[in-house]
């Protein structure tokens, strides 16, 4: 099965890309998502694939041709980052809003400011609610593929709606594994040609698209999307276990490692989650019942499988890699409405590490773990984050 | 059974309108095979709302800020497609031109998209209720500056005159042979094309709604309107001003020049002056580049 390549997290979403038969990309350069582009474009600037790359002149552009592109029934790609994806964000509406299978890699920086180059998920967090599926990949083999598989769950007719491949900035962006790259033949029996579903723009059968929306019907219009939304949880289970009988590599919406009979399970996203399943691997050695649920699919959110992994558990330690000002993580919300509503009554505390590209070491793993176990020991409540890997001495206070 | 008007009659756009005349003069030019973009903006009514919308042809309504981009994304998707007889007509007014949209334009020319951006300049944000723009004239009221506009309009004619546009007109909906002749050349280039067009507005303009056409006229005869067109590299003007001093009475029958002071109606003046000399000497170059 496939072509065993050294590839880091940007090469490999370019090479998703290829073998997902794209026939529109257009991107603007930003660190650290510039690789992926470079490469597509390189590749269609010498003839070595066959697609069409419009070299925009900003990320709002760039998403706004494609919402042109895919209107008129091509399969579209772009990527972006940070300021990029902020710039976007008027624009990724109208594409959820107009039902278009667009897919966008995000690869993750911190969104300004101050400036910064570097990994966090405040950039992708801000496009939350706007409407896109997003999946969080922890690898570099995991971003081609879930490229792969995000174009065949946005285009199936009960969802529609255009998904985000989230992988971290540099962590994964730039980290080179053994990818395992499918030929053109297998990666075709996945992936076919595009057909659109919707109405195109089409001078035969004319249609009017995005048009202005009276409260009448603005509301049944969001409903429907969100359906679709909601639907691509069970095409996503679909496509991974078809992805999985052609591939041999198993996804899930919630991936789990030693939360059997754990006490206390981490839950996180992203490139972090290698080095959680490392430590917890140490912690397990050593005769603690901990483990760990990563979330690879945040929109839609996998409440159900996310209690099914958190039953019986009696510490959740959630870390967001944003920091939730003046309120929670977005993660760890959503882990609060997991808990609630699967009725697991469970000590749940809020953890924020790793922003703005800071490493999350193994010593960040194992001091989120021993303050979970002094929290639960103390019944200790928190009612607002804790910086785990702050610099107490740098952070001013002016009260 | 008679053939039906690619845009439809009774649209609610105001009395006098004459974005609505030019969009109509625009399908009478291209034809069913045209798809059309409009931003928010007046344009969007013609677009229509819920399940109703004025266009025979399909239609986007974009965002205000990137109708270029949106329309890059189309012209090249219809190539892969090998829908290569269909027109791609973007439709903004000055603020999604001038303002917002510059640089959505201006990327999309440069990267030589086959279409054609008409911008119906009515020189301010009418659909808001009349707020300046960077096309609006010196010295005009507008909700934003009531006591007049203290500077001069942008010259984006001027500006894309050193873009690689493939075709570059100003027209105007007093003269809607021309502007026919005008799209109909445009839509025949294989690139970007840019086509600008006076649209006196009686709503903003505060003129009467059957004045239209000859405040659009005046526009011209006056030279506070210059009539062009630049393909190849050479500009040609269309029509030679009558008499300068004619925008004294093409001020005076806009009450929102009715603030305009002596002062600024020299300036007015001596502008327009300028801006048609500037064209002259630049159409006795052999290519302009």
């Amino acid at each position: 099965m496939g072509v065993i390549k050294a590839l880091d997290g940007n090469a490999a979403i370019a090479h998703g890309v290829m073998r997902s038969k794209v026939q529109l990309v257009a991107a603007y350069p930003i660190t650290p998502q510039t690789p992926i582009v470079e490469t597509i474009s390189s590749l269609i600037d010498t003839k070595q694939y066959d697609a069409t790359y419009i070299t925009v002149e900003s990320e709002h552009s760039a998403l706004s041709s494609l919402i042109g592109a895919s209107s008129t029934g091509v399969r579209t790609f772009t990527a972006s980052a940070s300021h990029g994806l902020a710039l976007m964000h008027e624009v990724t509406g109208t594409a959820a809003a107009s039902r278009l299978p667009i897919v966008m890699a995000v690869v993750s920086r911190a969104i300004p400011g101050p400036m910064s180059l570097w990994c966090d998920h405040s950039d992708i967090m801000t496009q939350r609610d706007q409407g896109w599926i997003q999946l969080f990949a922890a690898s570099p083999q995991e971003a081609l593929d879930f490229v792969m598989i995000a174009y065949r769950v946005s285009e199936d007719e009960r969802v529609l709606t255009p998904t985000m491949v989230d992988i971290d900035g540099f962590f994964c962006s730039h980290l080179t594994e053994p990818v395992d790259v499918p030929t053109v033949e297998e990666a075709a029996q996945f992936v076919k040609d595009f057909v659109p579903v919707n109405a195109t723009l089409d001078p035969e059968v004319p249609y009017a698209m995005n048009n202005l929306t009276s409260p009448a019907i603005f509301t049944e219009l969001k409903r429907s999307q969100d359906i679709g939304m909601r639907s691509a949880g069970k095409v996503l289970d679909e496509r991974f276990e078809e992805f999985a009988s052609l591939f041999g590599r198993k996804y899930g919406r919630v991936m789990c490692h030693e939360t059997e009979g754990a006490d206390t399970v981490v839950v996180c996203m992203g490139s972090m989650s290698g080095t959680v399943k490392h430590v917890v691997n140490e912690l397990r050695a050593a005769g603690k019942k901990v483990g760990v649920a990563r979330v690879a699919t945040f929109r839609p959110f996998p409440y159900k499988e996310l209690a099914a992994a958190l039953e019986g558990v009696k510490n959740v330690a959630v870390i967001d890699r944003v920091s939730g000002m003046g309120s929670f993580g977005p993660l760890y919300e959503e882990v609060l409405s997991t808990l609630r509503s699967g009725r697991i009554d469970a000590n749940v505390y809020p953890f924020v590490a790793g922003l703005g590209g800071r490493d999350i070491w193994e010593q960040t793993i194992e001091d989120v773990f021993s303050r979970t176990e002094a929290l639960a020991a103390s019944g200790d409540v928190c009612d607002e984050p804790i910086w785990i890997d702050l610099k107490e001495d740098e952070v001013r206070y002016n009260a | 059974m008679p053939e039906l008007d690619l845009l439809s009659k009774g649209m609610t756009t105001c009395q006098g309108c004459p974005m609505e005349l030019i969009a109509r003069a625009a399908l009478d030019t291209l034809g069913p095979r045209t798809i059309t973009m409009t931003p928010p903006s007046c344009a969007a009514i013609l677009t229509g709302s819920g399940d109703e919308t004025g266009w025979g042809i399909p239609s986007v309504q974009t965002v205000l800020m990137s109708l270029p981009a949106f329309a890059s994304g189309v012209s090249e998707a219809l190539k892969i497609r090998g829908m290569d007889d269909v027109t791609v007509m973007g439709f903004a007014g000055d603020g999604g031109t001038f303002d917002i949209g510059l640089q959505s334009l201006s990327g999309a020319i440069e990267r030589g998209h086959k279409a054609v951006f008409i911008c119906y300049n009515n020189e301010a944000y009418m659909n808001t209720g009349n707020q300046r723009s960077s096309a609006t004239t010196l010295g005009a009221s507008t909700k934003t500056t009531p006591t007049g506009k203290k500077e001069s309009a942008k010259n984006i004619d001027f500006m894309l005159l050193h873009t690689p546009l493939v075709y570059q007109a100003t027209a105007s909906v007093g003269n809607i042979p021309d502007f026919k002749r005008k799209l109909k050349k445009a839509a025949s280039k294989d690139g970007p094309c840019f086509i600008h067009v006076l649209a006196p507005c009686p709503s903003g303009w505060k003129f009467p709604t059957d004045q239209t056409i000859e405040v659009a006229k005046l526009a011209i005869k006056s030279g506070a309107w210059l009539q062009f067109e630049r393909e190849d590299g050479k500009i040609t003007i269309n029509t030679k001003p009558t008499d300068f001093q004619l925008i004294n009475q093409y001020l005076d029958g806009q009450k929102r020049f009715g603030r305009v002071t002596p002062e600024i109606r020299e300036r007015i003046i001596a502008e327009a002056k300028g801006r048609y000399e500037t064209l002259c000497r630049l159409a006795e170059l052999d290519c302009l580049v």
